[in-house]
């Protein structure tokens, strides 16, 4: 090849990418049957950012046990019970998963524990807390099983990582000292990766706040069964007030999280 | 002379570590209460609750020809949404970006405008849009925007500030304007790490593009609405073994391509 072919070759290699891209754009554009907006879609977003800045401040509270506030405190509640439960139950699966540096043949012990988590990982929470519904009836405690299952999966992932990176000089350490296994785990392997796990609880917990606002819409507890209603309703400035305690929310325990993430690492 | 080392009464008495526990255990006691926890309810209705895996544990594999249209649907959905959002988020990643932008006030109010955006859950986003423009797979491409839109800002924003100031240094020095430096010096230094956020996004929304239809934004969500509530778990179980299947290629499609790229 020439100097000059291999310069053409090199600078339009990026068009021929190109070509599979338009392809497959196209092909995404007109499967998709865009039934059109609908034709009060213009009225409908202005009575929503109507909605938001004319919020029913009287939701706030009343003192009923069904207002903004108590159901917003549910849905924290629902948040940190399924993030504690599932912090503790992904530690065995992190183990399982894990793929130690020593037992190098163990492959299919680890490759069949990722499977399991992805497995967790990609059912989704809505129809796990449908499920739940059904074993012990709407409302949170549905919701805290939903997540505290649900959050095994990413939670045993970023677990088994941690523990893959681990420093072993601890556990030599403790090995040739004469600790047997048990001693190894509370004395070594806990200590180094506890950090490093209450850190991504933490993080855990900021996603759980999320999709603790919004499991409520199945009927599993929380601020998700008053915000669809008041959507279906098209109560807007019900939906404003909810729009914004549910961004406080989250923004709060956002900042909380990060703080004392900061602090433990 | 050695001397044992003093320790204060705080680490004597593990005064931190005993505070933690007990704020902990006050916090479990009070989300217990404010959510009703019965494990003995929860252990007696166990059965029902096996019962119902025990009928997902045989699809209806007959299903699964139904099952394939809107499971292509929603990676259409999750393709055009994270697009959209990319397109969109990219001006605002560099308007956040602390290296290009000196103005405090600008450099504030799109943070700000940006964390509003991200802390609105993607079924919250979906339920609004199926209200907007009515249902459908054009409200899944919206919430999908929105949703990748507050997502990727911020991964490209932070890129943005790790870049290396030499070049843009020598354009500014050779007369170059903001758009040029930006173009010419910035785009070039992150483009790869672009590409494997919006892959990344990808990966997400297809995921999260599969429940949104639930609440009628399109795509498989739909399928799994109706199935469920009309207690065929069996097809519930086909639709979830079908997203199952859709993610992992999705994910290791696209974890080939990312570690290509960097």
């Amino acid at each position: 090849m020439t100097e000059k072919s291999k310069f053409f070759s090199k600078r339009y290699k990026w068009l021929f990418w190109m070509i599979p891209l338009a392809v497959i754009y196209l092909w995404s554009i007109i499967g998709l049957s865009f039934s059109g907006i609908q034709a009060s879609a213009g009225e409908v977003s202005q009575s929503i950012i109507y909605g938001l800045f004319h919020p029913d401040w009287a939701y706030v509270y009343d003192g009923s046990g069904e207002d903004l506030l108590s159901l917003i405190v549910q849905t924290l509640a629902i948040a940190f019970l399924g993030t504690f439960v599932s912090g503790i139950l992904s530690i065995p699966f992190a183990f399982w998963a894990a793929r130690g540096p020593i037992h190098k043949t163990l492959y299919w012990r680890s490759s069949s524990g990722k499977f399991v988590l992805v497995f967790i990982r990609t059912f989704p929470e809505l129809v796990l807390a449908i499920m739940f519904i059904k074993a012990v009836g709407p409302g949170s405690f549905a919701g805290v099983l939903a997540v505290s299952i649900h959050s095994i999966g990413m939670l045993g992932k970023l677990f088994s990582e941690a523990i893959e990176n681990m420093d072993l000089g601890v556990e030599e350490a403790l090995v040739s000292a004469g600790g047997n296994k048990f001693d190894v785990l509370c004395l070594a392997t806990l200590p180094t990766v506890m950090p490093e796990f209450m850190s991504f609880t933490l993080y855990r917990f900021e996603i759980a706040v999320r999709s603790a606002s919004i499991l409520g819409m199945v009927g599993a507890g929380g601020i998700g069964t008053p915000l669809l209603f008041a959507i279906q309703t098209r109560s807007w400035s019900r939906v404003g007030i909810i729009l914004f305690g549910i961004i406080i929310m989250v923004t709060a325990i956002d900042w909380l999280s990060g703080v004392l993430r900061k602090k433990l690492v | 002379m050695n001397e044992i080392p003093k320790r204060t009464i705080i680490q004597k008495y593990h005064v931190r570590g005993i505070l933690i526990t007990v704020i902990l255990s006050l916090l479990l006691i009070f989300s217990s209460i404010m959510t009703g926890v019965d494990w003995s309810e929860f252990f007696s209705n166990l059965g029902q609750f096996f019962a119902l895996l025990g009928r997902m544990a045989n699809p209806d594999w007959q299903y699964l020809n139904v099952v394939v249209q809107p499971i292509i649907e929603t990676i259409q959905m999750a393709l055009l949404g994270t697009t959209i959002g990319t397109a969109v988020a990219i001006p605002f990643a560099f308007l956040a970006a602390r290296n290009l932008v000196k103005s405090l006030l600008v450099r504030g109010v799109t943070r700000f405008v940006l964390n509003l955006v991200r802390t609105l859950p993607d079924l919250l986003l979906a339920a609004l849009f199926v209200a907007i423009v009515g249902i459908g797979p054009t409200a899944g491409v919206w919430t999908l925007a929105i949703f990748s839109f507050g997502m990727i800002s911020k991964l490209f924003y932070e890129t943005v500030e790790t870049i290396e100031k030499g070049p843009i240094e020598a354009l500014r020095a050779a007369g170059a304007n903001k758009i040029q430096i930006i173009v010419f010096a910035v785009i070039p230094q992150v483009i790869n790490n672009f590409i494997s956020y919006f892959l990344y996004t990808f990966e997400i929304n297809v995921r999260a593009s599969t429940v949104l239809g639930y609440l009628g934004a399109g795509g498989i969500g739909v399928f799994l609405q109706r199935s469920l509530s009309s207690f065929r778990y069996d097809q519930t179980a086909v639709i979830i073994i079908a997203i199952l299947i859709v993610v992992v290629i999705i994910d290791s499609l696209s974890n080939t391509l990312r570690e290509r790229l960097l």
